[in-house]
């Protein structure tokens, strides 16, 4: 047999009224609750909710609102006033390497870049993601050797370019073997 | 929709991995050897054209590696794993359903790319793996994973280092001279018997009837048929199931003839495997210990036995496993001989939380939650302040049996002291 099913046309305002403002389920101590719908009930939670101007208590000395105190246990220790406000620790990964796969530590061994603050011993962050532009410090095989330095690429020539006057700047010819193999991004300088 | 696969291999891939940290290495003939500097198992092209093969054993190829200079190197598998982990992780770029297939080579699903651009794709992956993580790659890309395989070998000669075998056409010329043994999943024995039935190219598979493959062969190769047609049957294991049993063995620099150095190789096997099994959330319950002599060794008598033993219940206590391994060590040892390999084999791997009850109380010190916690401290320094950094006393200090590298590379990509140094 084939039933012939209709579906019930929702009547207009049936069904719970909405709330006007976001509501939350919560969890309460049971000795809390009834001391909740008290002051629900005398509209004194009213003044919680944004937008409404909150009831205004006529200054009756002697008259005070009795806060209960209530047997629940610490968890865990004192609590500690800065939970609600923390967002995490730091990690220089974080900052410093935003492509893990991509990226290389090089030591550093020669004096050529002292001028943009790399020196011998330092550490060196490589990113090989990134594009070896025009003006960025890099780590080029030239001829088979590694080697740090600025790029200058102009038009007509490639120039890889120190940083410290007694070393000159190199020029690379076509004859060369040349490639970049990163881009470095930041320097490890121990001050110790 | 068909689907449409690309497999990704890395070229020569230790030798590769060295080469990225000593690029004066580039256009030279260089080889990396197995474990002990053995064999070679992994030769950059010039070295290939030296006639150096594949599993070629240092001692058969001294006068090429002398006369040609060639770079030979022991390997050094931490660095080769960390590269590998880097170009996978790179290749997630491209496609998010990716197989981590072996060390060097990864399936991916490349369906939702327009089939006219593919080999623009394939290109652009090799591209982009060789100047972000340094080591070259071949691409080929088929309808089947069969066919990806297919068309990486062609890739691998191709000057682009990419291959298509998209129209059944051009796949069919291909398979055409294609050699059997070379299909993936065929291999030596079966081409052999495929052969003598009249089938010498994968064409020829290809086009047999696959039900009479089932029935001749098996399934697995009634598969490789379809696969090869196009049917694509195999679909990714993204997904790495943990493994089912471990092996931890190494054949000696030099030979060893009494208990106590071979109780400590043994150790140390040991405590290796139990340190996997609780990275993998296993536990064994049956570990076998092997041992052998020099087979090549004229003088000596040659030996070579295998013990397994039962545990009463899965453990990963690396304490309760030197004990069972020792105590088949005792019943193995032989005096009087110069032992040049042993080895350590886990197997009947269950899950850690699956835990057996039993009718009588053996819940003793080796499983109870102290002794967890303990194990896990000894893994969490090793992790931090790298492996061997707190050892079990039984597998020595000295280590006089470990394994000869003589020309490892240094741990560029490990080792604050050692990384690449740049003038």
């Amino acid at each position: 047999m084939v039933s012939s099913f209709k579906p019930r046309k929702r009547k207009p305002g049936a069904g719970r009224k909405p709330n006007s403002v976001p509501t939350q389920a919560i969890r309460l101590p049971a000795p809390l609750v009834h001391h909740l719908l008290d002051l629900k009930k005398r509209g004194e939670l009213e003044s919680f909710y944004p937008g409404k101007m909150g009831k205004i208590f006529a200054g009756t000395a002697g008259v005070s609102l009795r806060i209960p105190l209530f047997e629940s246990r610490v968890q865990a220790g004192f609590p500690s006033p800065g939970d609600d406000y923390s967002e995490g620790t730091l990690d220089l990964n974080d900052y410093l390497i935003p492509h893990k796969a991509t990226t290389f530590f090089v030591r550093v061994t020669g004096e050529s870049m002292t001028g943009a603050g790399i020196f011998p011993g330092d550490m060196l962050i490589v990113d090989r993601s990134l594009n070896p532009s025009d003006g960025k410090v890099v780590i080029a095989v030239l001829n088979g050797e590694m080697t740090v330095k600025r790029l200058k690429n102009n038009k007509d020539s490639l120039l890889l370019c120190s940083e410290n006057d007694r070393y000159p700047d190199i020029k690379v010819t076509p004859e060369d073997e040349f490639s970049t193999w990163g881009v470095v991004t930041n320097v490890i300088h121990s001050l110790s | 929709m068909t689907r449409m696969f690309a497999l990704v291999d890395c070229n020569a891939f230790f030798v590769s991995c060295e080469r990225v940290f000593q690029p004066h290495l580039e256009k030279k003939p260089v080889i990396v050897l197995s474990s002990n500097d053995g064999c070679a198992i992994s030769r950059s092209n010039e070295a290939k054209a030296l006639g150096i093969f594949m599993g070629a054993p240092l001692c058969k190829i001294k006068d090429i590696v002398i006369k040609h200079n060639v770079y030979t190197f022991s390997p050094n598998f931490s660095l080769y794993a960390d590269m590998s982990a880097r170009v996978m992780e790179t290749l997630k770029v491209f496609s998010q359903q990716l197989e981590v297939y072996s060390i060097d080579e990864a399936f991916l699903d490349l369906s939702s790319i327009p089939r006219h651009e593919l080999m623009a794709y394939g290109s652009h992956i090799k591209k982009v793996i060789k100047k972000w993580t340094g080591i070259p790659v071949s691409v080929g890309i088929g309808p089947t994973k069969t066919l990806a395989k297919v068309a990486n070998h062609l890739a691998k000669k191709h000057p682009t280092g990419c291959y298509t075998l998209i129209t059944p056409e051009k796949t069919a010329t291909i398979l055409k001279d294609f050699p059997l043994q070379d299909v993936w999943g065929v291999g030596a024995q079966w081409s052999k018997k495929l052969s003598s039935l009249g089938m010498s190219s994968a064409l020829d598979l290809a086009q047999k009837d696959t039900r009479w493959v089932g029935k001749a062969f098996n399934v697995i190769l009634s598969r490789t048929a379809l696969e090869l047609r196009g049917v694509s049957c195999l679909n990714l294991e993204e997904l790495i199931s943990p493994k089912k049993s471990m092996i931890s063995s190494r054949s000696f620099g030099t030979p060893i003839y009494s208990f106590e150095d071979l109780r400590e190789a043994v150790s140390y096997h040991v405590s290796s495997l139990a340190q996997k099994l609780r990275q993998q959330g296993s536990k064994t319950s049956l570990i076998t210990v092997s041992l052998r002599t020099n087979p090549f060794d004229r003088k000596g008598s040659f030996y070579s036995n295998t013990l397994l033993v039962p545990l009463s219940f899965p453990v990963s206590d690396t304490s309760v496993l030197i004990k069972a391994a020792a105590s088949a060590l005792e019943i193995l040892f032989r005096e009087g001989l110069s032992y040049k390999k042993v080895g350590v084999t886990v197997l009947n791997l269950s899950p850690e939380t699956q835990r057996p009850s039993f009718l009588f109380n053996e819940m003793n010190f080796e499983t109870s939650p102290k002794r967890e916690s303990l194990l896990k401290a000894v893994d969490q320094l090793n992790d931090k302040h790298g492996k061997g950094s707190l050892i079990f006393a039984s597998e020595g200090l000295i280590k006089s049996w470990k394994s000869k590298s003589s020309w490892k590379s240094p741990s560029f990509t490990q080792n604050w002291s050692q990384l690449m140094r740049v003038g």
